[in-house]
């Protein structure tokens, strides 16, 4: 039996709009054990980001409970919450990049934070940008990057400070199939280097196959459907499940017409 | 010379003369020690204000409400005073500074008085352009608030900020020139003095080409080094 890493139980969150208040979260229940690739896919809407920004809260859910290795987040003062956060890495679909930093800078930026000496922040820069293949465009701004080289940036920045889990929403989304393939066999290789567990967001079918171990399906702020990825793949039981595996066979015999292949 | 009674060419050709020149340079030096001055009190009291009024947005990194309704309020009131009321307003509260109510630094408060609320207002508009997708990176990082502010927001918004505090320069030079009027001394005190009140129009003239020379030199500085800092971060 593996260790449940995050629990996450009955969590709910309601955003207040000037045109009405939105139910978002409806009692989300979900366990993700230590060292795993977890997928959690979702429609456009469905909460994935919301879900995902609760965790290391950046959103402070209504009510429920978010246990991260053993951590009761939400009952975090907002000193430990922002050493907690240091624990959590985060990657995002676009990027979200110091544009004023070169591409050390950024990577060194959470550790400058955290007052580590400068000859130790140097080596875990250049260990991070090695694991992720950037040595040579350190001094590099971003600005000057691919979108793939920016996300690496992005990944080295989640990394560096030896996070114990990796928050990624939709972390290749703005990526073409190549790319996207790419970062993904980086995220399976950190994961099986340093057990890092990986929360993956995705309405990309094709990475939660790719790369996760297992994954849950959320519909409408509920999670409707939780398993290994081939059992949801072969027996979707919910509505958006089969939509989406029904999309995915769909998609997969078009391009196999087309000879493309992803 | 006066365009009353010299050809306009002869007045312009005359203004060019030496003596003119000597005249006026002691003038140059006094507007120039107003305009420095004063920009940099307007640059340390505007971004402050500024990124008061940025964090404090209810949308801000520290929703709170009254004081960005409250510093709201006083900027908008401060800046719907035309600049001459401005400086006759300043009046009393640089006698209380200085003990007299003309002078160099009095005109410097009621500049500052002046241009700060333009500049703060500037500044807020800068630090809501960054895109907030970088702020929350910050943050999931576990930035501080105020390591936030410092090294993401103003750093990320330094090309729009160079640009903003351009702008308020050139608005503390025309103001300092207003200021001339009321014993400010400097290049607008000579367009009073000799310009407007002995017809001496080329002086008036040469007055003007200083002011001109002043304010293209400081857009173009301001735009060389908004577009340095760019072309670097390789975003042009
Ligand atoms: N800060 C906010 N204020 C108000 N409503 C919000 C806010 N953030 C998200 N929402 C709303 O909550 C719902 C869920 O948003 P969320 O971003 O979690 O969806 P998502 O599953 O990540 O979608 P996508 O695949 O498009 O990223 C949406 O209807 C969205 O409009
Ligand atoms: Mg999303």
């Amino acid at each position: 039996m593996m260790d449940a890493y995050i629990q996450i139980s009955d969590l709910h969150k309601t955003y207040h709009t000037h045109n009405g208040s939105l139910n978002v979260l409806k009692g989300i229940n979900l366990t993700v054990h230590k060292g795993e690739i977890f997928g959690i896919i979702g429609f456009s809407g469905a909460g994935k980001s919301t879900l995902a920004r609760c965790i290391n809260r950046l959103e402070v859910p209504d009510s429920g409970s978010i246990r991260v290795g053993g951590v009761d987040i939400l009952s975090l003062s907002k000193k430990e919450l922002l050493l907690e956060r240091r624990k959590i890495g985060m990657i995002f679909q676009t990027f979200n990049l110091f544009e004023a930093k070169t591409v050390y800078r950024n990577i060194a930026y959470p550790l400058e934070i955290s007052r580590v000496p400068q000859n130790e922040i140097r080596r875990r820069v250049l260990e991070t940008a090695e694991l992720v293949g950037l040595m040579d465009k350190l001094n590099a701004y971003p600005g000057g990057l691919s979108g793939g080289q920016k996300q690496r940036v992005g990944i080295a920045r989640a990394l560096v400070s030896n996070p114990d889990l990796l928050l990624s929403d939709e972390a290749t989304s703005a990526l073409d199939p190549q790319t996207t393939l790419q970062i993904l066999d980086l995220l399976k290789q950190i994961n099986r280097t340093t057990g890092i567990t990986i929360l993956m967001i995705t309405h990309e079918l094709d990475a939660i196959r790719y790369t996760c171990d297992r994954m849950a399906v959320l519909e409408d702020g509920q999670i409707i459907e939780t398993g290994s990825v081939r059992d949801i793949f072969n027996n979707p039981l919910s509505r958006t499940g089969s939509i989406f595996a029904r999309v995915y066979t769909e998609f997969q015999r078009a391009s196999e017409e087309n000879g493309s292949g992803i | 010379m006066s365009l009353l009674d010299t050809p306009l060419w002869e007045v312009i050709k005359g203004s060019f003369a030496p003596e003119i020149w000597q005249r006026l340079k002691p003038a140059i030096g006094e507007t120039l020690y107003m305009v420095t001055l004063s920009s940099i009190i307007m640059l340390v009291l505007g971004l402050f204000l500024g990124i008061l009024l940025t964090v404090t947005n209810p949308d801000g990194l520290i929703p709170m409400k009254i004081l960005y309704t409250g510093s709201g309020w006083v900027i908008n009131c401060l800046r719907s005073l035309p600049q001459m009321i401005m400086i006759i307003l300043m009046i009393p509260v640089a006698r209380l500074f200085f003990g007299k109510s003309y002078g160099v630094n009095a005109c410097i408060i009621a500049i500052a008085a002046s241009c700060i609320p333009m500049y703060a207002r500037l500044v807020e508009s800068s630090l809501l352009e960054i895109a907030k997708g970088k702020v929350e990176a910050a943050r999931s990082i576990g930035s501080t608030n105020i390591q936030i502010i410092f090294r993401i927001l103003i750093p990320e918004t330094a090309p729009s900020l160079i640009r903003g505090f351009t702008v308020a320069v050139i608005a503390v030079i025309s103001m300092t020139a207003l200021a001339g009027m009321f014993g400010a001394g400097g290049i607008g005190d000579i367009a009073v003095r000799f310009g407007y009140q002995r017809f001496q129009h080329d002086v008036l003239f040469a007055t003007v080409y200083i002011l001109i020379i002043l304010v293209q030199l400081v857009q173009w500085i301001g735009n060389f080094a908004s577009k340095q800092i760019l072309k670097k971060r390789n975003l042009i």
